[in-house]
């Protein structure tokens, strides 16, 4: 059962990125673009997203327990550290390079868009890198900058 | 010069978002991140099952928002196979390194008024529009 509300919620959100138009790096691009023909629909998504999300988590976050998990399992850290930063430079530089990011990649397999066969891969690859990781650039990363 | 502007079509979609941030958050208690969600794929562990069953209705909603709708949805890929590889690299690098992509920093984070994920956003953004401004506009292509 609880798949099959994962899946539901999975669904509601790709319905999101559908209508939204984020789902297309063309749209995508409207925003990203600042020296082309601008749109800001991108800053209205998420801004109406965040609106709801906070109306939302007010209500949720207030129970002990969420309905189908044993407790809420949130980020503790709250320093801004070098790894966040920097981490947030690289992804960004990705996402500039293709308009693409996870979510819209996931979007992509189910309406097999060409060019996720080579994109896919690559971020998983980018994300296992990211995992065996040496110690040195680990201890790098979690250095305080501010 | 505002030309592809949908102000209804955003606030819908963006709301959308935003409810399956909240219905996340409330049934099984996490940050809706979809980064995170991959990220819990590899490797495959019992605790996969969840984010793949999310991650499925996910890729599932244009296929079916095309069966349904007059319109169909379809996205543009504009890169050559080269691009497309250094950016699915740089993208899986950065989410996990950074810990959150536009899902989880953008709307999940910035609900929680997360310092971190502001910033992060904030970062990303720039970033992204700062190599836009270079590819479309210095290279030319």
């Amino acid at each position: 059962m609880t798949l099959v509300l994962q899946f539901c919620v999975g669904l509601i959100f790709g319905l999101g990125l559908v209508v939204s138009g984020l789902a297309d790096p063309a749209k995508v691009y409207g925003f990203l673009d600042l020296a082309g023909a601008w749109d800001p629909s991108l800053l209205v998504s998420m801004a109406s997203a965040v609106l709801v999300a906070v109306l939302g988590y007010r209500l949720t976050m207030r129970r002990s327990r969420p309905a189908c998990a044993a407790d809420f399992q949130l980020p503790t850290a709250t320093v801004l550290d070098r790894r966040l930063i920097v981490g947030a430079a690289i992804f960004g530089a990705g996402w500039g390079l293709t308009g693409i990011c996870p979510g819209p990649a996931v979007a992509s397999i189910g309406l097999r868009t060409p060019g996720i066969e080579v994109f896919f891969p690559a971020m998983l690859v980018g994300m296992l890198a990211v995992r065996i990781l040496p110690t040195e650039l680990r201890r790098f990363g979690t250095s305080i900058t501010r | 010069m505002i030309s592809n502007f949908t102000p209804l079509a955003s606030a819908v979609g963006g709301g959308l978002l935003g409810l399956a941030a909240a219905l996340y958050m409330g049934l099984f208690g996490r940050i809706a991140g979809v980064s995170g969600m991959i990220a819990r794929l590899l490797p495959p562990t019992a605790a996969s099952a969840g984010p793949l069953a999310f991650l499925a209705g996910l890729a599932a909603a244009p296929v079916l928002y095309n069966l349904l709708s007059p319109e169909p949805f379809m996205q543009t890929i504009q890169a050559g196979q080269g691009r497309l590889a250094i950016a699915g690299l740089l993208v899986g690098i950065g989410t996990v390194y950074g810990n959150g992509c536009t899902s989880g920093h953008g709307i999940c984070g910035w609900a929680r008024l997360s310092r971190r994920s502001i910033v992060a956003t904030c970062i990303f953004s720039g970033m992204a529009m700062l190599v836009t401004f270079v590819e479309r506009h210095v290279i030319g292509g």
